[in-house]
């Protein structure tokens, strides 16, 4: 089974074209989207899928004209150089393959199993109180994924919250932060429904940051370990 | 009768001559200037909303900008608003929001903003026209009755970088502006053209050349290619005639190798002769500057007492995270302390120069240094109010990651030499605090979710208006930091709040992404 590990950016490893792409992204895109592709000023690129520039047309359209009215267009650019970057800005959200043993399908008859669809949605089936993991394969490495499944405290994704709050009248409340803004706080509660609050009437508002509401799993079986994470990987999400 | 009136209107003086602007505390109803007045305070001395009445705040009408991201501090005279965004002004009926006409001037194809948005802060009005600064770098003079162009000055060519977004300053018969572009490699300046003509008055290079003073803060040719951007719009002190603006940081950004020295005037305050451009004084917040900590802040002109003594003062809380108190006619470093978390200077020394902590400068590999290069503070307006005693800065909480990259400069394309990688968004966060002026000494702070994009203005009844980048317009109790009235835009807010009249009655404006909204009790 191939799977896959995040891009690891020695220079050398690099064809030319990714390169010269690398080399234009830190000097020119990094400003905003971070050194790694990560985000700051602008998104995080480091993903399996881009909303505005889903193809490499609107790639290297949105490369050389930019997205008004905040990113500007790197018009200077020659047209070799917007491939370039175009190529390295998938690499950021793309995997390089590498071996690992496991059988997906034998994985995915461990993961309904094991009750991981409780909290998971994989291709719409199941429920969403943790990420959705319909493309975990196309944003993750191996390791993460093994330590995903046996230390969840170990990474929390960073738009994945969980809040305790009590409300007025006394009720505790526990669920992922859907939204926030200065005076108001939008929950996704267990049941699979949103509850609002005015923060100003919580007796407490507890963000409990490091904490995971996903139980670890230490006790799998290393060969159904193994079948389960070439499972997740194999999950790119829909074409 | 008749004829009285024609020979009137024939020898009218015009509409908003300097004095009503130099005056704006006695027309306290209209917002004449980019900060309301030409000391930079972002205070309306209206009264008529208060903690008591706020709650009540609701919208009167709303404009729809034809793009997002609007950052216009409108100016408001005589029952019309003046609004801008990017190469585009319009006038609006102040009773309604109904435009009374519009003035476009299309962005050339080959435009880029090398570093920054496309945005545009503001126009300024002196006699009977706008003015307005355009993304190509063109300053722009419209009639304000009709918006006919009466002028159009090239300032700059903006093929190499050059570019401009923040509202022009009028000062008595000139126009001042400033240039973006300290990530292409520019030389910054700053420019007074004559108010009627267009013909430029003076221009102060912010990066000395060769023979003048400062130069020899710059190794070999760096200088040419310093930056030095002056894109935020400056005060002016009209019985001393000087003019206060912020210098933006040295380029390449993040690699300072090529640029050894202290690379005056970036990271400064300079304070020019407003008839010759002459350099009276300057001060540098920040020497050699690796991090893009711009000091292209509002400077605030503020008379107190400082050990007994009324001083004439000039105030800053600065991107890098400190707050500077600085005698505004000689320059002399007062006081300053740092505001917000910054962890690259053990403070200030008694000139006021930073006693920098050594290895805090972007590398290789990537230093966690805060402030993030956004800064504690930045473009966005602060504001002091004269009854309450005290500044307004909203702060930006934030560090990152920051690393030195090469560095060829080609014209036309980023000249910046690395980067940063913020600290994970749910570490930032943000907050509205009041400073003591004269210190910086924090009285009260309101927390922000997240670092914020808009500036702050304070009232005489007591509030203090600014937005998040949640959505949320808020107002504060001035003397508490009490949350008292909400509103959620539906838009990221990253603009300045103004204050005005509709009929005798107090009302708020403050543009929310692609809205600008008015709000009246
Ligand atoms: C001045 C800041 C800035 C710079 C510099 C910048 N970007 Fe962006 N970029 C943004 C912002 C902001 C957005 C989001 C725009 C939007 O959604 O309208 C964005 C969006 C994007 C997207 C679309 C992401 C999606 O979800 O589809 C891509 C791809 C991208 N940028 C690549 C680049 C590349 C490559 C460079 C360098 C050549 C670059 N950017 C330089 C600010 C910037
Ligand atoms: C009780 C609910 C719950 C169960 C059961 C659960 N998870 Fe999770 N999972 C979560 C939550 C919540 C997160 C979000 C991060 C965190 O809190 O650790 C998460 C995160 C993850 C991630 C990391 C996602 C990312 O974006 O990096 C993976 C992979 C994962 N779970 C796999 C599994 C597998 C495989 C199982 C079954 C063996 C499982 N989970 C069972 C709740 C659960």
């Amino acid at each position: 089974m191939k799977i896959a590990l995040f891009l690891c950016v020695s220079l050398s490893a690099l064809p030319q074209s990714l390169d010269t792409g690398k080399r234009i992204f830190e000097s020119q895109c990094a400003l905003c989207h971070g050194q790694d592709g990560s985000g700051g000023r602008g998104p995080s690129l480091r993903k399996a899928k881009l909303k505005k520039t889903p193809d490499d047309a609107a790639l290297k359209k949105a490369i050389a004209d930019g997205l008004p009215p905040e990113m500007p267009g790197a018009w200077q650019l020659h047209p070799r150089e917007v491939d370039a970057t175009a190529a390295y800005v998938r690499s950021l959200g793309k995997l390089i393959v590498e071996e690992i043993p496991g059988i997906p399908a034998a994985g995915e008859e461990i993961f309904n199993k094991t009750g991981c669809a409780n909290c998971h949605i994989v291709n719409g089936k199941g429920n969403a109180r943790g990420p959705e993991l319909s493309a975990i394969g196309a944003r993750r490495n191996a390791k993460h994924l093994r330590e995903s499944i046996l230390t969840p405290n170990s990474f929390l994704p960073e738009d994945f919250l969980l809040v305790e709050l009590t409300d007025a009248a006394g009720k505790t409340v526990k669920g992922v932060k859907a939204n926030e803004d200065l005076f108001t706080i939008q929950l996704a509660l267990p049941n699979g429904r949103h509850a609002s609050f005015d923060k100003a009437t919580l007796k407490n508002l507890k963000r409990l940051t490091g904490q995971s509401t996903m139980p670890a799993f230490p006790n799998i079986p290393a060969a159904d370990l193994d079948n389960l994470i070439a499972y997740l990987a194999s999950l790119k999400g829909a074409e | 009768m008749k004829f009285a009136l024609i020979l009137l209107s024939l020898t009218a003086l015009a509409q908003v001559p300097f004095e009503r602007i130099r005056d704006a505390a006695k027309e306290p109803g209209n917002w004449l200037t980019y900060s309301g007045n030409l000391a930079g305070h972002r205070h309306s001395p209206l009264a008529e909303i208060t903690p008591a009445n706020v709650a009540n705040l609701k919208v009167k009408w709303a404009y729809q900008f034809p793009t997002g991201q609007n950052q216009t501090s409108p100016i408001v005279v005589d029952g019309v608003m003046y609004v801008t965004s990017p190469n585009r002004a319009a006038a609006l009926d102040l009773r309604t929001g109904r435009e009374l006409w519009t003035w476009e001037r299309p962005i050339p194809k080959d435009y880029q903003s090398i570093g920054f948005g496309q945005v545009n802060r503001g126009p300024a009005i002196l006699d009977d026209k706008l003015y307005i600064a355009t993304l190509d770098c063109y300053l722009v003079a419209l009639d304000i009755k009709t918006g006919q162009q009466r002028w159009a000055t090239k300032v700059e060519d903006y093929k190499p970088g050059y570019s401009m977004t923040l509202a022009p300053l009028a000062i008595k018969g000139k126009v001042v502006v400033g240039v973006s572009g300290g990530e292409a490699g520019i030389r910054g300046f700053i420019d007074a053209y004559d108010a009627n003509t267009g013909t430029r008055a003076w221009r102060f290079f912010t990066i000395p050349a060769p023979g003048e003073p400062g130069n020899d803060t710059w190794a070999g040719d760096s200088w040419k290619t310093g930056a030095g951007s002056t894109w935020v719009t400056g005060a002016f002190d009209p019985e001393l005639n000087l003019l206060y603006w912020g210098i933006g940081n040295p380029g390449p950004d993040w690699n300072g190798d090529s640029r050894k020295g202290d690379n005056l005037y970036t990271c400064s305050f300079v304070a020019l002769d407003g008839d010759t451009g002459k350099l009276k004084w300057h001060f540098q917040f920040t020497p050699h500057d690796t991090h893009d900590w711009d000091s292209a802040h509002v400077p605030m002109l503020i008379d107190a007492p400082v050990r007994g003594k009324m001083r004439k003062l000039i105030v800053n809380p600065n991107r890098n995270a400190f707050y500077y108190a600085l005698d505004r006619t000689t320059g002399e470093f007062i006081a300053g302390q740092a505001y917000a978390k910054q962890t690259w200077a053990n403070g200030l020394d008694d000139k006021g120069r930073p006693i920098v902590i050594p290895g805090t400068e972007p590398n290789e590999a990537g230093n966690l240094v805060y402030p993030a290069l956004n800064g504690a503070t930045i473009w966005y307006s602060p504001s002091y109010s004269p009854k309450t005693n005290l500044v307004y800065v909203a702060t930006r909480e934030a560090g990152a990651t920051y690393f030195k990259r090469e560095a060829d400069y080609k014209p036309g394309t980023f000249f910046a030499g690395g980067g940063e990688r913020r600290i994970p968004e749910s570490q930032q966060w943000g907050a509205i605090r009041a400073l003591e002026p004269t210190t910086g000494k924090l009285a009260w702070e309101f927390k922000l979710v997240s670092p914020p994009w808009t500036g702050v203005m304070s009232t005489a009844g007591g509030l203090v208006i600014s937005g998040s980048n949640e959505g949320n317009i808020f107002a504060l109790d001035a003397r508490t930091g009490k949350p008292l009235w909400n509103f959620h835009s539906g838009g990221q807010v990253s603009s300045n709040p103004i204050s005005f009249h509709i009929d005798g009655h107090q009302h708020i404006a403050i543009a929310a992404n692609r809205v600008l909204y008015v709000f009246g009790l």
